[in-house]
């Protein structure tokens, strides 16, 4: 088990050099030249000439690309071109927001698309199974920023259930402990603060989670539907015990297995930021930061978040991975034979 | 015609029927299947699987239910269990144990049957066990429903089971996985798990088709041994008549989803009263044939396609010994003076001679 683990994060390395490459070249010849928007419009030709010196722009673009690879073998990322503060500073401040989202949005997509799943399976055929792959096919089907700009307008501008955008109201931001504000919200005992952000979470994160809820729906039906047709199904049946623990234990354990790497790669890319949700509600992680930096040409620090989704869409793999083990005793990592 | 000779003269079969009897009758009924009909409905049409069939399983006996694969042997036992899935449905008859229809019986009540009163074996052991859970999970399963024992003492229970169907080391093995196992193993622990609550009636379907010969063989002896200790019935169903005569006490014959013939096994496989179980029986190879130039006997034709039976006798288009009257109406199910029931117009015995 440890030695797979140790050869996948091995495997790591390749793969970041090839997303750096693409990152770094992608960056230089399809963004503007940063240099006129970090000093404005009038700055002058010397000023700008200076400021790329400086920035080390004026190197060959591999040379670039090695002083790069060089700083980032040390963890430095550089600093943003307009805070001058540290990628990696910038990156952490804004994590912890992505983060929270993303886990809302997982758990909402996990808990709904497999409840919808399992009922669509047991009740093949009928309404259920019909309106659950009505919703999913929406769900896929809808862009998220369009359905973002829906739920504002219903839940927010019309109902008044929910605010439009933000983490929090500024007034009630508790102190920063882990950058998660509802576990922040608790550290401090502060329980209108927590229940200000989880308002704030809700709309983002089911705009955010409705695409991956419809993934999983249809992931858990179809692989719900192999496993109730299966010998053992009908054993467990033979046993004279109860339907829901026939369905929820020796039905749904083993549809879980798949299912378990959708989530996974699903999570995995929630946590890369999610652009345009964030973009929408205003929501102040990676997404949007990202966003805002692409915009304004600022390579230091979309090449840092592109290396750091890369990292995290790796390992998130590699534990969906590890969860099949649990879930499933046929696997083991191990290179010896046990027994 | 109650104890049989062995090695008839011009008999069709050379397996050795010599047994003490007779278990056969005698003994107090403990389930009734009556007139039960399974249909499957579907698109090109509806397959009546089963058609009226009765049958009666005594205390304690070993009633073997024969047919070739698609007679409905198997559809037969599932509907009575209340197991058949969808597109099948139980279209007429009462399943009576202990004076109440099984099939008419709520849900929750029919739970409490099935793994505890009446259990079953199934044939595919390789896939009949949940391979995410261990054995001792599978196997503890029905011990704390039906017998309502905790977590420990369930435990002990489950290792029990394993050493009395014979796995060896049970305390280590009961923590094994389904993949850990061995075929015969599986369909021991299998075993297991059916007779864990001590049932009235196990109903054993084709246990040992997914087996290979030798683990067979233990597998039929294990049946044998545990239902002499345990003094459950049997309903074995198989299309193996070398089983059927090793271990049946009675005998049902099903044919397209009919029983055809039902007999002591030792009368069965004296003298056979219907053409097909005739054909089944012709159609062993013996001992003493095989230095013969002859080819084995054979039933001509292919079983009929269930969408489009015949009018008549199902059996009649590959019939030997049929008449005008087998093509134009189907045989009634006659109960005989000696107690044998058979569905035919003729008297193969005297046609023969």
């Amino acid at each position: 088990m440890l030695k797979y683990v140790i050869k996948r994060v091995f495997m790591v390395v390749p793969v970041m050099i090839g997303v750096s490459i693409i990152v770094f070249a992608l960056m230089r010849v399809f963004s503007p030249d940063p240099a006129p928007i970090v000093l404005g419009q009038h700055a002058t030709i010397e000023k700008i000439e200076a400021w790329r010196e400086v920035n080390g722009l004026n190197e060959p673009v591999i040379t670039q690309y090695f002083n790069y690879l060089s700083g980032a073998l040390k963890g430095d990322l550089g600093t943003s071109y307009y805070t001058k503060t540290p990628v990696t500073e910038e990156i952490f401040a804004r994590f912890p927001a992505t983060i929270e989202l993303a886990i809302a949005a997982i758990i909402f997509a996990s808990i709904v698309g497999i409840g919808l799943g399992v009922i669509a399976a047991v009740k093949k055929n009928s309404i259920f199974d019909a309106a659950g792959s009505l919703f999913a096919l929406v769900g896929v089907s809808i862009p998220i920023f369009w359905l973002g700009i829906l739920f504002i307008m219903f839940f927010s501008g019309f109902l008044h259930w929910f605010p439009s955008g933000g983490r929090i109201d500024v007034l009630l931001k508790p102190v920063e402990v882990t950058g998660f504000y509802m576990v922040d919200a608790i550290i401090e005992g502060n329980w209108t603060a927590f229940g200000n952000a989880l308002e704030h979470l809700v709309l983002p994160a089911l705009a955010l989670g409705m695409y991956s809820m419809a993934i999983i729906t249809r992931m858990t039906r179809s692989s719900m539907l192999e496993t109730l047709s299966q010998d053992y199904i009908r054993t467990a049946r033979a046993k004279g015990i109860a339907e829901t623990k026939v369905i929820g234990k020796h039905a749904l354990r083993p549809s879980l297995i798949p299912v378990t790497t959708v989530i996974g790669l699903q999570f995995g890319s929630l946590l890369g930021g999610a652009l345009l949700t964030e973009s929408v509600f205003s929501w102040p992680g990676i997404g949007k930061f990202t966003v805002d930096c692409i915009l304004k040409s600022d390579f230091p620090v979309v090449q840092g978040i592109v290396l750091l989704v890369a990292v995290i869409f790796v390992t998130i793999n590699l534990v969906a991975d590890l969860a099949y083990a649990s879930l499933d005793p046929r696997i083991k990592y191990s290179s010896k034979k046990e027994r | 015609m109650t104890t049989p000779d062995t090695g008839m003269s011009g008999g069709p079969m050379a397996i050795d029927v010599t047994r003490t009897p007779s278990r056969c009758d005698g003994r107090p009924v403990i389930l009734d299947v009556r007139d039960l009909s399974t249909e499957f409905v579907m698109k090109r049409g509806t397959v009546r699987a089963v058609r009226d069939v009765s049958f009666t399983v005594r205390e304690g006996e070993v009633l073997a239910i024969v047919g070739e694969s698609g007679s409905g042997k198997s559809v037969a036992a599932l509907s009575a269990m209340r197991l058949l899935q969808a597109p099948g449905r139980v279209a007429a008859g009462e399943v009576v144990y202990r004076g109440k229809d099984l099939l008419k019986l709520p849900a929750r009540e029919m739970r409490d049957v099935r793994g505890n009163h009446i259990s079953m074996i199934f044939q595919e052991p390789m896939t009949s066990l949940n391979p995410v859970f261990t054995i001792e999970d599978q196997l503890t399963e029905s011990i704390r429903t039906h017998l309502k024992l905790d977590k420990k003492a369930a435990a002990e229970r489950a290792i029990e089971m394993l050493r009395l169907v014979g796995i060896p080391s049970p305390e280590k093995r009961v923590k094994d996985y389904p993949h850990q196992m061995s075929g015969g193993m599986r369909q021991r622990v299998m075993t297991a798990m059916a007779l864990s609550c001590d049932p009235d009636v196990l109903i054993a379907d084709e246990p040992t088709t997914a087996l290979d010969v030798t683990i067979q063989a233990q597998i039929l002896a294990l049946l044998a041994e545990l239902r002499e200790k345990i003094g459950m019935a049997v309903i074995l169903i198989t299309h193996d008549l070398g089983v059927v005569a090793e271990t049946a006490d009675r005998v049902v014959v099903m044919y397209c989803g009919q029983v055809v013939e039902e007999a002591c096994a030792e009368d069965l496989f004296e003298q056979p009263l219907h053409p097909y179980t005739l054909g089944l029986l012709e159609s062993i190879p013996g001992m003493d044939e095989t230095e013969s130039d002859e080819p084995l006997y054979m039933i001509r034709g292919m079983v009929p396609n269930p969408l489009n039976l015949p009018t008549g006798c199902a059996f009649a288009p590959r019939c030997d010994y049929r008449t005008e009257q087998c093509v134009r109406e189907m045989p009634p199910l006659v109960e005989r003076a000696d107690g044998r029931k058979l569905r035919c117009f003729v008297d193969v015995t005297e046609v023969r001679q």
